[in-house]
């Protein structure tokens, strides 16, 4: 893992310190070390801008959740209060909890594909490729390149319609309601590219063991196009409202703050990590798919509060619409599933024409693919976080034990800490900081 | 809204749970009385009898308004203290504090129309706003017309200030334990004081029922003043639907560190032109 930028230079030399303008009139900017905040100071800010919650006064006990308008789902978080400020919390999960890993313990590889959708149902194809990469290195599946491009563009759309979303009930949260349906607005145009690629709207299952379930549909490039190039004018506009609006600016600046030393302690990945000024990207570190041939920029901020985790997705989408373009201009021809009879399913053209492909189509959906014996663990990048699949194999076509580990875990079990000696209404705006899926983190 | 199931819940303060709602629905009728929303006195204009377009004409109207907006406080505070509810009392207490504290900024501003006017009443108020758009009060008390705004936004409980029903905290608030028309009366309650709040600032600082400019008249005036106050349910709705929600401490500061002092210096500038020019 990356030093903390806060204690030296950008590591890993991801940042492009040179200023100057990239597309969509964007430039990643680096500032200066002095104007940095070090550690020291983030920690000292830590402790100004909290209450001392030693306080005696009368506890009042308040229970918000499992149903509550701004928990995203059915996360319960027991509050003790103390006038408006929040001296404890006390999460509890596991209200949407459907042994999504003990399911998959009794279904062969190619059936826990549409479980895994139902982990982070925000973004359920980066979950799909999250496990299909993990199978892959298990089974050592040699994925061809038109497919690594296609996964690439559908995990980066993907982003973009977490992302979005994540603006406009983070922003609903603080109390704006038409700004919620200009998200939503806008998150359609990216869900009309997934349902013309995947056919669903939310649930894509749309990743196979060596590749993709289809190839992309005629026009999806032209269209996708259009999309990646007007999004970040539109991200733009959204900071014209939210980033500079003087009330969103004091409900978030030094809230929540949570250093890179929390976040180490704590498991933080993803943007909350980021927004503490740590250069740490799964897509950069451990490329995946075609992540190491496209040039984009990690995003970071170093103020480690809820107004740098803004904009640091702010900067992922824009991100995101470089790579998406870039793969649809070197998009390279070739097979999208790889030619693997033991491993892969045969695409469905072949299996009514050709008496091999149906016999192996057969055996893959009756029995299932083989796998080795032997266990792995994946870590890929989804928009919330880290998103690493470890399955064990005693061999046979069915995992021994498969564990999701899901970002909303352990991003749901850091309110606690970052929330205590705070105001009752910073909870909310710090719960939609870190991004929580309940059907992510109950599993 | 009617057929809806009424729960009170079990361990609420039932006489108050179910006073609470009256509370606050009739203050909001109540100011309507003292509205004027045309001509006042003159000639008799109706079947040879004097029709007055206002039903109270009462000497110290705008008290009874500042009185009412007080009253229903109370309405707030019981329906949060008696639903025996831990989101309900939180909110019963944000609104309670938040109130007094928009109030004073509110009864300050107004004075200063009360001292360009000489009267109380609001009949008096609009006739001295007789004249083209310019003689009304919104040119000299741009500040306390702003201030006025801003606090009768807080009075209403509309964003930015809508933390007493802060539905992303606290469910919502003072009402969230009820349910069927009572929660109907509280709803309708809101909606209502926003009608007659836009009306008193139409009133106060944009010449009431009159036509902006003279040549207008021929339009009778509940007509101008119906399009006024269309415009600040507009602007209400508008101020709601696009800003951020303020956290408790940042609306104290906003009410007591920079509308109560403001307000307090408009009055002081007002009362030296007035007895100045007078």
């Amino acid at each position: 893992m990356s030093e903390p930028a806060t204690s030296g230079p950008a590591t890993s030399g991801y940042i492009s310190s040179t200023g100057e303008p990239e597309p969509h009139g964007y430039s990643v900017e680096v500032p200066p070390l002095e104007h940095r905040p070090t550690l020291d100071e983030l920690k000292e800010r830590k402790a100004r801008t909290r209450q001392n919650v030693e306080t005696t006064g009368e506890i009042l006990t308040v229970s918000m959740g499992p149903q509550h308008p701004s928990t995203h789902g059915v996360y319960r978080a027991v509050l003790d209060l103390d006038g408006e400020v929040v001296v404890d919390i006390r999460p509890e999960i596991g209200n949407l909890h459907r042994g999504v890993e003990k399911l998959s313990e009794e279904r062969t590889y190619h059936q826990i594909i549409p479980i895994t959708d139902r982990l982070d149902y925000l973004s359920s194809f980066a979950m799909n490729h999250g496990y299909c990469e993990a199978v892959e290195k298990l089974m050592g599946v040699e994925v061809p390149a038109r497919a690594r491009y296609i996964r690439t563009i559908t995990s980066e759309l993907c982003r973009l319609s977490n992302h979005i979303m994540w603006l406009g009930v983070h922003i609903m949260d603080l109390g704006t309601q038409t700004f919620f349906c200009i998200c939503f607005r806008d998150r359609e145009y990216i869900l009309d590219l997934l349902e013309m690629l995947t056919g669903a709207r939310l649930t894509h299952s749309f990743c196979r063991i060596g590749g993709v379930a289809k190839d992309l549909p005629d026009g999806f490039a032209h269209k996708c196009r259009k999309v990646v190039e007007f999004l970040p004018k539109r991200v733009a506009e959204y900071e014209r409202i939210v980033k500079q609006n003087r009330i969103y600016y004091r409900r978030a600046k030094n809230v929540g703050i949570f250093t890179s030393e929390d976040c180490f302690a704590w498991r933080v990945t993803g943007p909350p990590l980021r927004a503490a000024g740590v250069v740490r990207d799964l897509r950069k570190d451990e490329p995946y798919a075609a992540y190491d041939e496209v040039n984009f920029d990690v995003a970071v901020e170093y103020n480690a509060d809820v107004y740098d985790r803004f904009l640091v997705r702010m900067k992922e989408i824009r991100e995101s619409c470089k790579i998406i373009e870039q793969c649809l201009d070197n998009l390279p021809d070739g097979p999208f599933l790889a030619k693997d009879s033991v491993h892969t399913m045969q695409l469905k053209k072949n299996v009514m024409r050709d008496a091999g492909a149906m016999i192996h189509d057969f055996y893959q959906v009756f029995h299932g693919p083989d796998a080795p014996k032997g266990e792995v663990y994946r870590a890929t990048e989804v928009p919330k976080g880290e998103f690493g699949v470890y399955i064990r194999s005693d061999g046979g076509t069915k995992p021994a034990r498969i564990h999701f580990t899901t970002p909303s875990f352990y991003h749901g079990q850091v309110l606690p800490a970052m929330a205590r000696g705070e105001m009752l209404a910073d909870v909310v705006a710090i719960f939609a900081s870190i991004d929580v899926v309940l059907g992510d983190c109950d599993r | 809204m009617l057929s809806k199931e009424d729960l009170i819940p079990s361990r609420a303060d039932k006489p108050v749970f179910r006073l609470a709602p009256y509370i606050i629905f009739i203050p909001a009728f109540v100011v309507m009385a003292v509205l004027p929303f045309g001509p006042v006195g003159g000639a008799p204009n109706l079947f040879g009898y004097r029709f007055d377009y206002v039903i109270a004409n009462f000497d110290a109207g705008l008290v009874l308004f500042l009185a009412m907006g007080a009253i229903a406080v109370y309405g707030i505070v019981l329906a949060g203290w008696s639903s025996n509810s831990n989101f309900s009392l939180l909110g019963g207490l944000r609104a309670g504090a938040q109130m007094i504290s928009y109030e004073l900024a509110m009864g300050f501003s107004v004075v200063g129309v009360m001292l360009m006017a000489g009267s109380l009443s609001l009949v008096d108020i609009v006739n001295g706003q007789a004249g083209n758009f310019w003689n009304w009060y919104f040119i000299p008390q741009v500040v306390g017309g702003l201030i006025f705004f801003v606090a009768t936004l807080a009075e209403l409980n509309r964003t930015p200030f809508d933390l007493a029903e802060a539905e992303q905290e606290l469910v919502a608030g003072y009402l969230t334990e009820y349910s069927g028309m009572r929660w109907g009366l509280f709803m309708f309650a809101e909606y209502v004081n926003m009608v007659v709040v836009s009306a008193i600032v139409s009133t106060l600082y944009f010449g009431g029922w009159r036509a902006p400019l003279t040549v207008l008249d021929f339009i009778p005036g509940p007509i101008w003043l119906f399009l006024k106050i269309c415009v600040f349910v507009f602007l209400y709705m508008w101020v709601r639907w696009t800003i951020f929600r303020y956290r408790y401490n940042q609306l104290m500061s906003v009410g007591w560190k920079i509308l109560l002092p403001l307000s307090i210096v408009n009055l002081v500038v007002t009362a030296i032109i007035v007895s100045v020019t007078s």
